[in-house]
């Protein structure tokens, strides 16, 4: 099979695909094997090609995928005037810090925040499939322990943990701005 | 030391002094804070670790040097204001107050000599720990809102395929085939009808062979050496049966002495030995 027509192929899965594409995935729609290099150097070059287009190909926590550049937001939005809700402060805290201290326990959630956690919160969270419980900690009481899952990587655009943005050292004196 | 730095009051409760222009020290009956407003500042801290954040970055101090009377006394004079207006309060905000009530208490007392040269831990290390660990997350989550988010700031790509467009024509396998053959077969077995034709095989006929058999050899053979695997299957099983008939008629008799022990075939003794030949 001619390179070129691979490389076609692959386009038109992508873009047909409803969750992101694995390479395993991927491979399987070719009878002649598809070695890991070859296969990575003509997603490269799809993604090179579609530079200059409104949309474009990331990989992702899961795999490889479509989406519209962040600028066009504002014009796609007007098609869809609803605005998704954004989470609050104490969601998003409890975000970070099962993301930046994985696998937590809600008692760990508990004691970095100060204040009880809102069941609705952890539950909002797993319902949206960015948080699971990966095993329970072998203390009395056996808590869940919490940490993020390839979906909130995906959603966010990032391929691994080691992605997220790095923590910022805490100023000693320094002035927040305090927005809320 | 302590007392040395300065916690400007007004700064205290930024919303309200902006909105009324009042300042927080006075005793709570002289305070007039609508309770919509104190449910507004309730609103905007996370809670008690977010609240004395809020106050040591206001007042620009160290935080790893925090003035604690000034500090508690700001905490408590904020807790009382929401207590005097019924505002239930969060149980976090007590357990803070006695933290800092204690932590304050226990730096004017000398710390303990651990060893030599060595100075206890000051009491405040725990608290700014926290302090800085709830910050760093508190700041963490603020990142990772500004981060591109899936359907909110960027929208997956999906392209329609149009599966109508392409005709797909049944695939027939070789097993679909078969069944289908088979299928045909044992429809028509069922309709067959049922004709009664010419044995090809005979019991009666080897029922003779068997008898002529043992006559040739003396009339006692063992009863495997009577069967010839030329004769094939259904041969076999024929003969078998013959076996079988002859000696349900008593023509022969069978003889084993123990169980595993080889089966003997002999002309029945009280029968005829030739009279019964089969057709």
């Amino acid at each position: 099979m001619e390179p070129s027509l691979v490389k076609k192929v692959l386009e038109a899965a992508l873009l047909a695909a409803r969750e992101p594409m694995t390479p395993l995935e991927l491979r399987k729609m070719f009878d002649e094997e598809l070695s890991t290099d070859t296969l990575r150097k003509l997603l490269d070059q799809l993604r090179e090609e579609w530079e200059e287009r409104p949309v474009e190909l990331i990989q992702l926590a899961s795999g490889w995928r479509f989406r519209t550049r962040v600028e066009y937001l504002p014009y796609l939005e007007r098609l869809n005037p609803e605005k998704p809700p954004r989470y609050s402060r104490a969601m998003l805290e409890t975000l970070a810090i099962i993301a930046y201290r994985q696998p937590v326990t809600r008692g760990d959630i508990e004691e970095i925040r100060g204040v009880a956690v809102n069941s609705n919160v952890v539950k909002t969270l797993e319902e949206r499939g960015w948080i699971d419980v990966v095993g329970h900690r072998d203390t009395p009481g056996r808590p869940a322990l919490f940490a993020t899952t390839k979906q909130f990587l995906d959603d966010l655009g990032l391929r691994s943990v080691s992605e997220l943005p790095p923590l910022e050292q805490i100023s000693q004196t320094l002035e927040l701005n305090h927005e809320n | 030391m302590n007392a040395t730095v300065d916690l400007p009051a007004a700064d205290l409760f930024v919303p309200v002094a902006r909105i009324y222009g009042e300042a927080m020290e006075h005793l709570p009956q002289d305070l007039y804070i609508p309770p919509d407003a104190l449910e507004i500042m309730l609103d905007a801290f996370e809670g008690p670790l977010d609240l004395l954040l809020y106050l040591i970055r206001k007042a620009n101090v160290d935080i790893l040097d925090i003035p604690m009377a000034p500090l508690t006394k700001q905490y408590l004079a904020y807790i009382d204001s929401m207590q005097a207006s019924n505002l239930e309060l969060a149980a976090e905000y007590l357990v803070m107050a006695a933290m800092l009530i204690e932590i304050k208490s226990r730096m004017l007392l000398p710390r303990p000599k651990l060893g030599e040269g060595e100075e206890g831990e000051d009491p405040r290390a725990e608290l700014v720990r926290r302090l800085m660990e709830y910050e760093q997350m508190k700041v963490a989550g603020q990142k990772l809102n500004e981060l591109p988010q899936a359907e909110r700031e960027f929208y997956w790509v999906e392209t329609l395929v149009e599966k109508s467009l392409y005709v797909r024509l049944p695939e027939v396998s070789v097993d679909d085939l078969k069944e289908a053959w088979m299928a045909v077969v044992r429809q028509a077995s069922l309709h067959k009808h049922h004709k009664i034709g010419r044995e090809e095989l005979s019991v009666r006929e080897h029922m003779g062979i068997i008898l002529r058999l043992l006559q040739e050899r003396g009339g006692f053979v063992q009863f495997e050496t009577m069967f010839d695997p030329e004769m094939g299957a259904p041969g076999l099983v024929v003969h078998f049966l013959a076996m079988l008939e002859l000696a349900r008629e008593k023509l022969v008799e069978f003889t084993q002495t123990e169980a595993f022990a080889p089966i003997y075939v002999r002309v029945h003794q009280g029968g005829t030995e030739s009279g019964q030949e089969g057709a």
